[in-house]
């Protein structure tokens, strides 16, 4: 309980370092969703309670040196002294009872903030599959049959369950204001779970280096109302192109700034294709690309069993 | 000014000699090399695990591999650890005709095993499962082939200390490099017994 | 004939590259002219090249490490000075072919050509000394551990001006560095490099554990080891127990690439994850084998300029082990973001947080060892508190990322190259000159002047913070790592503070060419005539400055920690034994030196696809190594006669002052009794 009364405190500690540092004009400390805002709250929390044992390092570290300084002989000088079992009990125990602390926080955000954990909430999620292109973002929207090409807009207050992969090589998908990243992976699906509680256009982009045209791999994610994204999906609906696999691999040929791009047709399957085009003709293959299996980073053959199963 | 140590020089008259190697220093360097190398085929053998059964649609283990075949080159293998054990026996006995004999042996032995490797291998790319085909087989090639290697660096060995002894006789050089690659030669067999029953006889299964 | 190798090649129409080898080829003339026109090459030949003295190979080893921190920094200057100009998609001066190349040398050559280089020299030349030895166990193989780093540095430095390097980010993950992504030669140039000084570096781990081990003068116990050779031990069987995981891991990378397999493909059943695992549990590791050993240069120096032992030895060995055990088990921090579960990021994550544990120990014993000291402020002692205040950043700012959910959001982003920048610079820098200001006296027999020295700190301390906190702030607002140019004005500004730190930082580098080349020139008034120059408390003290090269005409028998302090404390530090022995020592070899040739020819063959040129390279290395099998002529002895002419010569000064005692040995106490 005591615990519990202290962590607030701290994450005003862990603040005002900041604040000192940066102002209040960074995304990542100024977040629009819940995920971003949990993931605040948690850094802030973490700087707090390390600065219990960090601050007065640094302070000690300056005044010691200063106090003995070789030409301070008022100060005492012990040359033998180099042992106190007091002293070694307190510089071992205070830093591992934080870290005790921590550890224990990181058991429970680990998991709270899992981002293949799905959102609590009343609304029916918005589901986007997110496909990883050399440079570019295509996005999937599978319920309302429509695609796009470095632009996503979604219901502030619904949950958005993004579906990732890659048809090239790694990179990250990432909305830096509304909290965590995953990567992008071929032949494999990663997950990831965002809320919007604030509407406004947020930057997007790849933040896992991918070659010559990464610096451009970024897109726009529109947070609106739910008028708003109905009104964004008759526009796209409104355009006369199709994203069929002819279209698609067009689209899949390495470019640069690719300007946004609506699609208001897409065959259905195709990011269960993209993902499946890898897995050859392997007795998991098919599957993999059918259910949503986890991809674990730690790679397994027990997984791939399991998959088989 | 300074004298070469032919011998002229007993060690044990120095007192403090750090200079010169007892041999202990050597073998205790030799483990900690095989130890380094158990870390290479480690890995190998943890890419292999993971990519066992990533078959991509080609053929599988259970498919291509020939067990009694394998089994051949197994027992040649392990007879060659034998001999060089024999070998060992005689070289500390200071039996040098020998010593001779049974290093030959082993390296008849060895290089019949590195034959049949390479015979294995070229059937198997001829029949289209070559490294390229699939991820299975880039590890089980890899992991085959990284023993392969090492038995050829040690035959290479073993030719350059037949050498040695019929020119040098057994002295301290020749007798610390013999247990070097005595350790080597017994490693690399517990190596293959681990392919033999992690590749082959789970492959086969 | 040559592979894919043709004068194209030679990126002729790059005004920066050729720039920088004309310079490179005017600097190598003018050096080459001078060498000549002073007739050294028999003398660099025979002295240098050839040699197997630890001493010789640890400066060689570091000389290499500040060159390629030079070539390092220029890449990291250019670097910030494209991201300075290259806002709201303005294109700036490196177009991202020359850039993405330029971000992969910087991280490649100051980790495996600086860094790695400069503690590797430390330990050679501090080592042996160190544990009373006269030289390391392996000598030959420590000759060939440096020529084979260097052959890898050759071969990067190769990638600047035929062909191109890897344009993969440092660690080139596949499938990007995989042959369809990345057709270049510049991975291949990155795969060879790594693995000819891999497997230098993983041999010369090899030595010196056992040197550690087995070398020690008598009567030194584990636990009367000074703290460095503490250290030095637990980076060497890191060393052993990582590097062979790279080596893998280049392998099979290296297979994908030439032989067309599937290890990291995307297609065929490949799967780049593992790479990523491996290189990470090579890659974690590989900090704590740069770290450590300059903790233990702070350690020593902290010690001795407070006039103090160490506080808490004890803790700070066990802290030194526990962390060394606990590299091998956090690698996954590197990548919560592949979506493992939430229990294995959460394992790692904790685990990672408890390093921080025995990180902070030692922190703190630092602390404690300057209380009730007398400190004096030197330049080894500057270097230390700063990096004492600047580690403590870095290390908060560690832990913060070791915290799954907030790495989510901190992943990737300059906050994290802010982070390691703060615990490498902070650390392994500061660390390395740290240490090259303490132990230079004991190489050259001269003390580094102080003055620029102190301009040399202050500029990178300031320089430091100035370049490197707007990036903590840019990872906060959402900056990614790695960009060529961006559209957000708003980052502008603090690309242009990073870039003036870095000028900063860039003077700090000048002050220490020039310390270098002033304290040469003023060599005679700087001379350490004791071999003691500091105060030392261990052993490497007790000898002359430059050590002779046998290091001890009588080996030290060690009773206690800091037995240089005690003898000195009871006057008998400096014993003349009433008899010298004669004393063994290596031959010196240039086998090492066509080793590493061999291996460059090799790599480079390999590199461009020339086989005929491979197959010689590798024909060239072993025949060289056969050479050496057979050569018997691989040591000699010194006369007791010269060793006692070289005391006598180096015990003179200190007799004037009195500071010299003649020994009875026990076979005469014997006689007398």
């Amino acid at each position: 309980m005591k615990l519990k009364a202290v962590i607030p405190r701290l994450r005003y500690a862990g603040a005002s370092a900041f604040l000192f540092l940066a102002g209040c004009s960074t995304e990542v400390l100024n977040p629009k969703g819940d995920i971003g805002a949990q993931e605040k709250s948690l850094i802030l929390i973490a700087l707090g309670l390390m600065a219990v044992v960090a601050v007065p390092v640094i302070v000690m570290t300056l005044v010691f040196a200063w106090r003995y300084r070789a030409g301070n002989k008022k100060a005492r000088y012990a040359p033998n002294w180099s042992h106190s079992t007091a002293i070694e009990v307190v510089v071992w125990s205070v830093p591992a009872v934080i870290i005790a602390i921590l550890a224990t926080i990181t058991w429970r955000t680990s998991h709270t903030l899992d981002p293949y954990k799905p959102l609590d909430s009343k609304a029916k999620p918005v589901t986007i599959e997110a496909v990883a292109l050399d440079w570019k973002w295509l996005f999937i929207y599978p319920d309302q049959g429509i695609a796009t090409v470095n632009q996503i807009a979604f219901p502030t207050d619904v949950p958005v369950n993004f579906h990732i992969t890659s048809d090239s090589v790694m990179n990250a998908f990432f909305i830096p204001q509304l909290g965590s990243q995953i990567y992008a992976m071929a032949g494999m699906e990663t997950q990831l779970h965002l809320i919007a509680r604030e509407p406004g256009t947020y930057a997007g982009l790849s933040s896992n280096y991918s070659g010559a045209g990464f610096s451009d791999m970024h897109f726009q994610a529109i947070a609106t109302s739910q008028q708003g994204f109905d009104a964004w999906v008759a526009k796209v609906k409104s355009q006369a192109t199709t994203l069929d696999s002819s279209t698609y691999d067009a689209l899949a040929k390495p470019s640069e700034k690719n300007p946004v791009t609506y699609y208001s047709h897409v065959s259905s399957g195709l990011f269960a294709g993209v993902i499946g085009k890898y897995m050859g003709d392997t007795p998991l293959g098919g599957q993999c690309a059918g259910t949503q299996t986890r991809v674990a980073a730690l790679p397994s053959n027990l997984k791939h069993a399991k998959a088989a199963e | 000014m300074s004298v070469p140590a032919d011998g002229l020089h007993v060690p044990s008259a120095h007192g403090h000699d750090h200079g010169h190697d007892d041999g202990s220093k050597t073998l205790l360097g030799f483990w900690i090399y095989l130890m380094s190398d158990c870390l290479i085929f480690s890995g190998l053998f943890a890419t292999f695990a993971v990519l066992a059964n990533a078959t991509a649609g080609g053929p599988t283990g259970k498919e291509l591999f020939e067990l009694p075949y394998v089994l051949g080159e197994t027992a040649l293998l392990l007879v060659s650890s034998f001999t060089f054990g024999l070998a060992m026996l005689d070289m500390h006995a200071g039996r040098r005709q020998r010593v001779m004999a049974w290093l030959v042996a082993t390296f008849l032995l060895g290089a019949g095993f590195i034959g049949m490797e390479v015979h294995e291998f070229a059937h198997l790319i001829h029949e289209g499962a070559g490294p390229d085909r699939s991820a299975f087989l880039s590890s089980y090639f890899t992991l085959v082939g990284t023993h392969g290697l090492h038995v050829t660096a040690g035959l290479l060995w073993l030719l350059v200390m037949m050498d040695q002894v019929r020119r040098r006789g057994l002295n301290d050089d020749t007798r610390r490099r013999l247990s070097c690659l005595s350790l080597f030669w017994h490693f690399l067999d517990i190596v293959w017994i681990c392919v033999f029953t992690f590749v082959y006889l789970r492959g086969a299964i | 004939m040559f592979g894919k190798l043709t004068l194209s090649a030679i990126p002729f129409d790059q005004p920066i590259i050729m720039g920088t080898l004309l310079m490179v080829m005017l600097g190598g003339a003018a050096l080459l002219g001078f060498v000549t026109y002073q007739r050294k090459w028999a003398y660099l030949w025979s002295e240098w090249f050839t040699t197997v003295d630890h001493k010789k190979i640890g400066v060689m080893y570091i000389i290499m490490a500040l060159v390629m921190l030079l070539r390092g920094f220029a890449d990291a200057i250019m670097m910030r000075t494209q991201q300075a100009m290259a806002s709201a998609d303005a294109a700036g001066y490196l177009p991202p072919h020359h850039y993405d190349q330029v971000f992969t040398a910087h991280g490649d050559i100051m980790i495996f050509f600086m860094a790695m280089p400069f503690i590797t020299g430390l330990m050679n030349l501090i080592v042996p000394l160190q544990i009373g030895a006269r030289d390391v166990a392996y000598p030959f193989l420590n000759s060939l551990s440096f020529w084979l780093t260097a052959g890898g540095v050759v071969l990067i430095m190769a990638s600047l001006f035929i062909g191109d390097f890897a344009a993969t980010g440092w660690l080139a993950y596949p499938p990007l560095s995989e042959l369809k992504f990345s057709p270049g030669v510049g991975v291949d140039y990155y795969i060879w490099s790594l693995q000819l000084s891999g497997l230098g570096t993983t041999l010369s781990g090899i030595n010196f554990i056992v040197t550690i081990l087995k070398m020690r003068a008598p009567g030194m116990t584990l636990m009367k080891m000074p703290v460095f050779t503490w250290t030095a031990l637990v980076t060497n069987i890191l060393i052993v127990a990582a590097f062979p995981v790279l080596t893998v891991a280049l392998a099979l990378l290296g297979a994908d690439r030439y032989l067309g397999m599937h290890f990291f493909t995307n297609d065929a059943g490949g799967n780049a994850m593992m790479y990523v695992n491996l290189i990470w549990i090579w890659g974690h590791p590989e900090v704590y084998i740069l770290i450590l050993p300059c903790f233990g240069a702070y350690s020593e120096i902290i010690s001795t300029f407070s006039g103090k032992p160490l506080f808490g030895y004890k803790s700070m060995v066990y802290a030194t082990a526990a962390i060394g055990v606990l590299s091998f088990l956090v690698w996954l921090h590197h990548f919560f973001t592949m979506g493992s579960g939430a229990n294995v990021n959460a394992f790692f994550g904790i685990m990672t947080m408890i390093i921080s544990v025995p990180t902070g120990v030692k922190l703190f014993n630092w602390l404690f060892t300057m209380y009730r000291g007398r400190v004096r402020f030197t330049v080894p002692v500057l270097w230390t508190i700063g990096f004492m205040v600047t580690f403590v950043i870095g290390g908060v700012t560690g832990v913060l990322m070791a915290v799954p959910g907030a790495d989510f959001v901190l992943h990737n982003s300059l906050f994290l190259i802010a982070h390691f920048h703060n615990t490498i610079i902070g650390g392994v820098v500061f660390g390395c000159l740290a240490a090259m200001n303490y132990w230079f006296p004991k190489a050259f027999g001269f003390k580094l002047a102080e003055r620029w020295g102190k301009a040399s700190f202050w500029c990178w301390l300031v320089g430091f913070y100035v370049a490197f906190m707007p990036l903590y702030i840019l990872g906060l607002k959402g900056m990614t790592r790695r960009m060529n140019h961006y559209a957000n004005p708003d980052w502008q500004p603090y690309l242009v503070v990073a870039l003036i730190g870095a000028v900063i930082i860039l003077f700090g580098i000048f002050f220490t060419v020039l310390q270098l080349y002033v304290s040469v020139r003023d060599r005679v008034t700087l001379r350490d005539p004791s071999g003691d120059p500091w105060g030392g408390r261990t052993l490497e003290w007790s000898t002359s400055s430059p050590a002779p090269f046998y290091n001890f005409a009588v080996l030290p028998q060690v009773r206690e920690l800091d037995q240089f302090w005690t003898d000195k404390q009871d006057g008998v530090a400096y014993m003349r034994p009433n008899r010298y022995e004669d004393i063994h020592m290596p031959r010196n070899t240039g086998v090492g030196v066509f080793m590493g040739l061999f291996g460059v020819v090799l790599g480079f063959a390999l590199t461009w696809h020339i086989w005929w040129m491979a197959a010689l390279g590798l024909a060239g290395m072993v025949g060289s190594f056969l050479v050496r099998v057979y050569d018997r002529d691989t040591d000699y002895w010194v006369p007791a006669a010269e060793v006692e002419r070289i005391e006598r010569a180096r015990l003179a000064p200190l007799q004037k002052v009195g500071l010299v005692k003649v020994a009875v040995s026990s076979e005469d106490e014997q006689k007398a009794a």
